[in-house]
């Protein structure tokens, strides 16, 4: 095949995948009527375009900027908390050779295949049960110990020499400080991919927080943007120009840290 | 004396792996236990269960509805297995060619759509699909003269609709897959072959496919996961969990709809554990054939 047809299909496919935002862009610009009478489209239309739906973005009244809050602060609180427990059982599990590793790592394994939605309904009687509908920690405690984050961290850290280990306990040093001392500073690419896959996954979940979450003002962005689309009322304009803006933070932080992306996102792909 | 204790090499890694035995029986093996126990009983929320046996799963079994939800799902999951691996595989060799510029932009531009939440995809691509003869879709098909389709309300094209936003979000991601697993392929094979005179397509069957294998397997793994357990996307398109006749359905959709909306928990929780039969009667079959098992524990 030529040079020329592989770059003319690409360019195609790039296209094709652009339209979607460039349409969305487009939209903001424009009145939410024209939304509802014609839906997403590429017209150019400059006579109604404005940026009215910004200027309403950021100055009118509702909740969007409480629920961008939310959002981040639940998104930085879940991927601290996931990454430094899910590393820290990865860590036992790549250096250490015990009892019973074989069968928890299987329950490790049998986790990423079962689908979560299967639990949505007994864990939300658990979480009924334990008096923690509504709070963030429902959302937050059952994915700290992630197993497709223990399970990276368990294959990054396999090709760490055990000689690091052994020099530090000929120095005396404990487990633990071995581990916080001597291994996690080595981590830190691996603390990067993690964190942004689990930062974008968090920023983006939308079912179990919308089971959860009662309280609009405890909403985060997705949740959210999901009532602004009601069958009585009309809000197509913040939630175009809303969407759009929810978007552009995980660009910004994909264009920044594209690499690490792409490594978390490919972990244990080719092992399989 | 405690601290001696878990100080010492035998205790540390049973304590470094407490967090997750902890969050496992509370939050995954309790679950799903419970489950199990709920789906043999009549449950609502804050009431005390009734044991009803295997009423449940009889009732499923000619329940209509939940038969279209299975077929929705199970038409979804293969639609995105025959459009999401065989495609982003070609293009991952395309993009790994000699030939091709541009590499690293193309790369990180097909993965902005897996950027983007569900919540603001299915926006997106629900008034894409508007019925109006202005939407996006509609105007295009208008270009070769096709009149306007009204695309949610026919079950055919919302699963078209449905497998088009799968594939606008995962093809980049998956070509990526692909790409990370051909890395692994040594060039050495390819040289071999073109000293015997192969042709690029005798290479790619025999060389590249072969040697992708580990990551086809990935794939297909997560994909029929993935394509199981739909839901919010179908949530997204259709404005809620009902969509005209139930076009939209899928099963977790059924067992949101039992569990949560009409509170019937044991019959959600039958609904569930028959996903779990589905899914894990699928993946183990198909990494059974693909030899997995052979190679993985170490």
């Amino acid at each position: 095949m030529s040079r020329i047809v592989i770059i003319s299909l690409f360019i195609i496919l790039f296209v094709i995948i652009m339209i979607p935002f460039y349409a969305v862009a487009l939209s903001s610009f424009k009145p939410g009527e024209s939304l509802i009478r014609y839906g997403l489209n590429l017209s150019l239309d400059f006579s109604i375009m404005s940026f009215d739906n910004f200027i309403y973005l950021f100055t009118g009244e509702h909740d969007y900027f409480v629920w961008f809050w939310n959002s981040m602060t639940l998104t930085i609180v879940q991927v601290v908390l996931t990454l430094f427990v899910s590393a820290f059982v990865g860590y036992g599990f790549a250096a250490y050779d015990f009892k019973g590793k074989n069968f928890l790592f299987i329950c490790v394994l049998l986790i990423m295949m079962v689908p979560f939605e299967i639990l949505l309904v007994p864990l939300y009687s658990l979480i009924n049960d334990l008096k923690m509908v509504n709070s963030y920690s429902a959302i937050i405690l059952p994915g700290i110990a992630n197993a497709a984050t223990i399970f990276f961290f368990r294959q990054y850290l396999r090709s760490i020499p055990k000689e690091i280990i052994q020099s530090g306990r000929v120095d005396g040093a404990n487990e633990y400080a071995i581990y916080f001392r001597l291994i996690m500073p080595i981590m830190k690419p691996s603390f990067a991919a993690m964190a942004i896959l689990n930062g974008m996954n968090s920023w983006n979940n939308l079912l179990w927080p919308f089971m959860v979450l009662g309280d609009q003002s405890k909403f985060t962005l997705p949740i959210g943007l999901k009532t602004l689309l009601t069958p009585y009322g009309n809000n197509y304009d913040l939630l175009i120009v809303g969407s759009f803006f929810s978007i552009i933070p995980i660009f910004i932080l994909f264009i920044a840290f594209q690499k690490y992306f792409i490594d978390g996102m490919t972990a244990g792909a080719v092992k399989g | 004396m405690i601290k001696k204790f878990v100080y010492s090499q035998k205790v540390a890694p049973y304590v470094f792996v407490l967090p997750f035995i902890l969050i496992f029986l509370i939050f995954w093996f309790y679950p799903l236990v419970n489950s199990f126990v709920m789906s043999f009983q009549d449950k609502m929320l804050g009431q005390d269960p009734k044991w009803i046996g295997e009423a449940n799963y009889s009732k499923l079994l000619t329940d209509k509805v939940f038969l279209t939800a299975i077929k929705n799902s199970v038409v979804y999951m293969l639609g995105t297995l025959v459009l999401l691996i065989p495609f982003p595989m070609l293009f991952a060799v395309m993009i790994n060619s000699k030939l091709m510029m541009g590499r690293e932009f193309f790369k990180s531009s097909f993965f902005l759509p897996a950027l983007t939440s569900v919540a603001v995809a299915g926006t997106i691509f629900r008034l894409t699909f508007g019925e109006m003869e202005g939407s996006l879709m509609n105007s295009f098909l208008g270009l070769f003269g096709v009149e306007p389709i009204k695309f949610l309300k026919d079950g055919e094209w919302s699963m078209a609709a449905l497998l088009i936003l799968a594939c606008w979000r995962w093809t980049g991601v998956n070509m990526l897959y692909y790409l990370s697993g051909l890395k692994s392929i040594d060039n050495e094979f390819y040289e071999a072959a073109s000293i015997d005179g192969a042709s690029a397509w005798q290479k790619f069957r025999t060389i590249t496919m072969p040697l992708l294998k580990p990551t086809t397997v990935y794939v297909t793994t997560i994909s029929v996961y993935a394509g199981l357990a739909m839901f919010t996307e179908s949530l997204m398109m259709f404005n809620g969990n009902n969509s005209p006749k139930n076009i939209g359905l899928t099963i977790v959709g059924y067992l949101y709809r039992q569990g949560i909306e009409k509170n019937k928990l044991g019959y959600a929780a039958a609904v569930g554990i028959i996903l779990l039969v589905i899914a894990m009667v699928i993946n183990l079959t198909q990494l059974k054939f693909s030899g997995m098992f052979k190679k993985e524990e170490d």
